[in-house]
């Protein structure tokens, strides 16, 4: 008998077989079926870029962030990446009988920050609370929507062999950093969330390299998934470099300690961008002026080919990136 | 030196001397130098480095049965799943055990239906759960070779001084040095050197592996697990082999001692005994397993839970049970072990065939839908094939917005960066 299992959660291989084989299966439009961050829909008046998400991480409160700026940051996030401005969010909260009121308070005070930051606003809203043990403690489900400037076109269809690919940071501190509050693996102060509202920094990167023809958040699944994911959909090969690879040297050493990848761990203030060569050392020097792009880094190329991520190792010999398959597992020696 | 052992420079120049080397032995050969590289991390780490493909056409890695949880035949699952299904029980397990499949299925699917399965980092890990919820049964699934068996045993052995009643091990703890010698004594594995396990040997001393070279005439090499550590073996083991000189090559000197770690050594012995063991793909080994002790019996899960095995398995003594051929009769057998249909998991385990050669491979089982365990665990050879050599096929139903207009498969081009 075929169930749902944990590992359809992940925003890998089985995400990707539950979404095509359920929701697709019966949410059949053209605009679902880019599977982008946001659905950007032509309107009469201009064009809107509309998301909705769910944030159920455990803890609800780790170094860096807690579920409440999460679930801005990704909504906020989902819209920038798409080209938008975003505008608006609705949340919805879902909350276990006996969860602590000022914990509650504390998440949407957290929200609300984030919210300035990026310059939205919560306008609707919703609150359920179920029986104890039906949830765990606090599950947010929030839409948002934004406009897309009239000029800008990104997506799948504007890739081309030669574009450089570009990453703003750091990648997988967020992934290890929740599993180590989690498991109480003893990293304490030693790393922190990337949680950060993005479109502040898009909006600029948008302003000054007009060059740019797609991006995408690199949340669950991490960079191989992404990256993976927008070379089957441009139906062209991504070459990237390991020693390009911006990491941080604690995420790089737990994460080969617990026999974790990190390109695979997820990140909430990352994005990857594919942008005309001649505009890319422009838009790494905007980036690292911010504190959102401080490494940002050229971590290789579009080619061409037919779908595959390959990444050339510091010994010169190359290996493929696919997507995740399963949750990143800790392994045994 | 961790720097260093990770340099790429370094790792890049160490790879031209090896070619070098591995190209003279070639031509002598007339063939591909074989190896086998028995330890799963370094099966990922020659995969996760492009290392295979550097090497391709003069050195053929094949790997061989050091990754625990491929070796944990499919019997042992049967009896996990069994654990997880009891009322009260807490299933505490390493991450990788999760998705093996058994006959019909797995600690995953177990835990979608409701069984309670916790993964955890440690034994510590898992003594602390029982500590922590008393009313729980936990029990925790003991697997892996020298390295992890020490951190079991200190478990159990605070369990005892805490005087815990809700804490037991299914211990499935294995030994690489018999697995290597019923290996090497089934004469069909044709190797010319093996890079061993350094972790392993950490705890058990290079000297536990000298009969490779003494008994069976051929040369290895014990190796860490960065680049340079494994280029470095490499480089050894090819002189050695172009040589004729058939000894056991300590190159990871600054971990291993030649009497391995005394100290661990010790609390494994406190807390097991050696018996047979049934292994995925070999039958029974003999001297190969790990036992609790019958001092420490209410902490063995096989003795504490003794009537809840799968159907076809009766009480305790379930891993040491002798099925298919022994070891010292020479070759093989499943026997009743219910491998998947057509997994070739076994015939990889001894280094007999590589990844792409099972039919399995890549169709009916993926990452994402495993037949064997060598497509699960993060130490597995398929595993690592699949994710770092293999293309894998593409899903259906993303729009492809260059369809059409896609180049040739020039494939990765260096970048300047």
């Amino acid at each position: 008998m075929a169930v749902v299992l944990l590992a359809h959660g992940d925003g890998g291989l089985l995400t990707r077989e539950l979404v095509e084989g359920v929701f697709l299966k019966y949410f059949n439009n053209p605009q679902l079926r880019q599977l982008s961050d946001s659905a950007v829909l032509s309107l009469p008046g201009g064009r809107l870029a509309m998301t909705t998400d769910a944030f159920v991480v455990e803890p609800i409160f780790f170094p860096g962030g807690d579920i409440g700026k999460l679930a801005v940051c990704g909504t906020v996030n989902d819209l920038a990446v798409s080209g938008a401005l975003p505008l608006y969010m609705t949340a919805s909260f879902t909350i276990e009988e006996g969860f602590r009121l000022a914990d509650l308070e504390r998440v949407v005070a957290s929200m609300a920050a984030a919210c300035t930051e990026a310059g939205v606003e919560v306008v609707a809203g919703d609150t359920k609370v179920v029986p104890r043990g039906h949830v765990d403690k606090l599950f947010i489900t929030t839409a948002g929507v934004g406009l897309v400037p009239e000029k800008v076109d990104w997506g799948y269809h504007r890739p081309v062999p030669g574009d450089a690919v570009l990453v703003n940071g750091s990648l997988g501190n967020h992934g290890l950093t929740v599993l180590a509050a989690r498991e109480n693996l003893g990293l304490d102060g030693a790393l922190a969330s990337d949680c950060a509202p993005l479109n502040n920094i898009i909006k600029l990167l948008q302003k000054h390299c007009p060059g740019i023809k797609m991006m995408r958040d690199l949340t669950r699944g991490g960079l191989a998934t992404a990256a993976k994911e927008i070379a089957e959909a441009c139906g062209l090969d991504i070459c990237l470099q390991e020693e390009a690879l911006p990491l941080d040297p604690v995420v790089r050493g737990a994460a080969d300690i617990l026999g974790l990848d990190p390109l695979y761990l997820a990140n909430e203030g990352k994005f990857l961008a594919i942008i005309d060569p001649a505009q890319a050392a422009k838009a790494v020097d905007i980036l690292s002026q911010n504190s959102y792009g401080r490494n940002a880094r050229v971590i290789g190329e579009v080619c061409a080919g037919s779908g595959n991520v390959y990444l050339q190792t510091p010994l010169g010999g190359t290996r493929l990136l696919s997507l995740q398959a399963g949750q990143p597992l800790p392994r045994i020696c | 030196m961790l720097k260093r052992l990770n340099d790429p420079q370094l790792g890049r120049e160490m790879i031209r001397k090896v070619r070098e080397r591995a190209a003279r032995l070639t031509e002598r050969l007339g063939r591909a130098v074989t190896l086998m590289e028995v330890c799963g991390t370094h099966t990922m780490a020659v995969s996760g480095t492009g290392l295979r493909g550097l090497l391709s056409g003069l050195v053929e890695l094949r790997s061989g049965p050091g990754c625990p949880v491929c070796v944990t035949p499919a019997r042992d699952i049967e009896q996990i799943i069994a654990f997880a299904r009891l009322s009260g029980v807490t299933v505490a397990t390493f991450g990788d055990m999760v998705r093996v499949p058994g006959a019909q299925s797995s600690l995953e699917r177990e835990r979608a239906g409701g069984a309670r399965v916790q993964i955890v980092y440690s034994p510590a890990d898992a003594l602390q759960l029982a500590r922590d919820n008393p009313r729980w049964e936990v029990i925790f699934i003991g697997v892996g070779f020298e390295t992890t068996a020490p951190l079991a045993a200190v478990s159990i052995k605070q369990a005892a001084e805490l005087g815990l009643t809700n804490f037991s091990i299914y211990s499935v703890h294995k030994l690489v040095p018999p697995v290597m010698g019923a290996l090497l004594g089934a004469g069909d594995l044709k190797v010319d050197g093996f890079i061993l396990p350094g972790h392993v040997c950490a705890v058990t001393g290079s000297r536990a592996f000298a009969f490779i070279g003494e008994e069976y005439g051929i040369p290895a090499v014990v190796a860490g697990f960065t680049p340079v550590d494994i280029l470095d073996a490499l480089y050894v083991l090819l002189d050695l082999i172009q040589a004729g000189d058939h000894r056991v090559v300590n190159g990871y000197r600054w971990v291993v001692r030649d009497d391995g770690n005394l100290k661990a050594q010790r609390a494994i012995t406190d807390c097991f005994y050696t018996g047979d063991a049934a292994w995925r793909g070999f039958g029974v080994v003999e001297g190969s397993g790990l036992f609790i002790r019958d001092q420490y019996a209410q902490y063995d899960a096989t003795q504490k839970f003794a009537g809840a095995g799968p159907a076809s398995v009766a009480g305790p003594g379930l891993a040491t049970e002798r099925v298919g051929k022994s070891t010292t009769t020479g070759g093989f057998g499943t026997g009743d072990f219910l491998e998947p249909r057509g997994c070739r998991c076994g015939e990889l385990l001894r280094g007999l065939i590589t990844p792409p050669d099972c039919a399995l491979f890549g169709g009916k089982c993926t990452p994402a839908s495993p037949a064997g365990p060598c497509m699960v665990s993060s130490e597995g050879a398929c595993a690592a094939y699949y994710r770092y050599v293999t293309n894998q096929p593409r899903l259906p139903g993303v729009v492809n917005a260059n369809s059409g207009a896609a180049g040739s498969g020039a494939g990765c081009r260096k970048v300047e960066l």
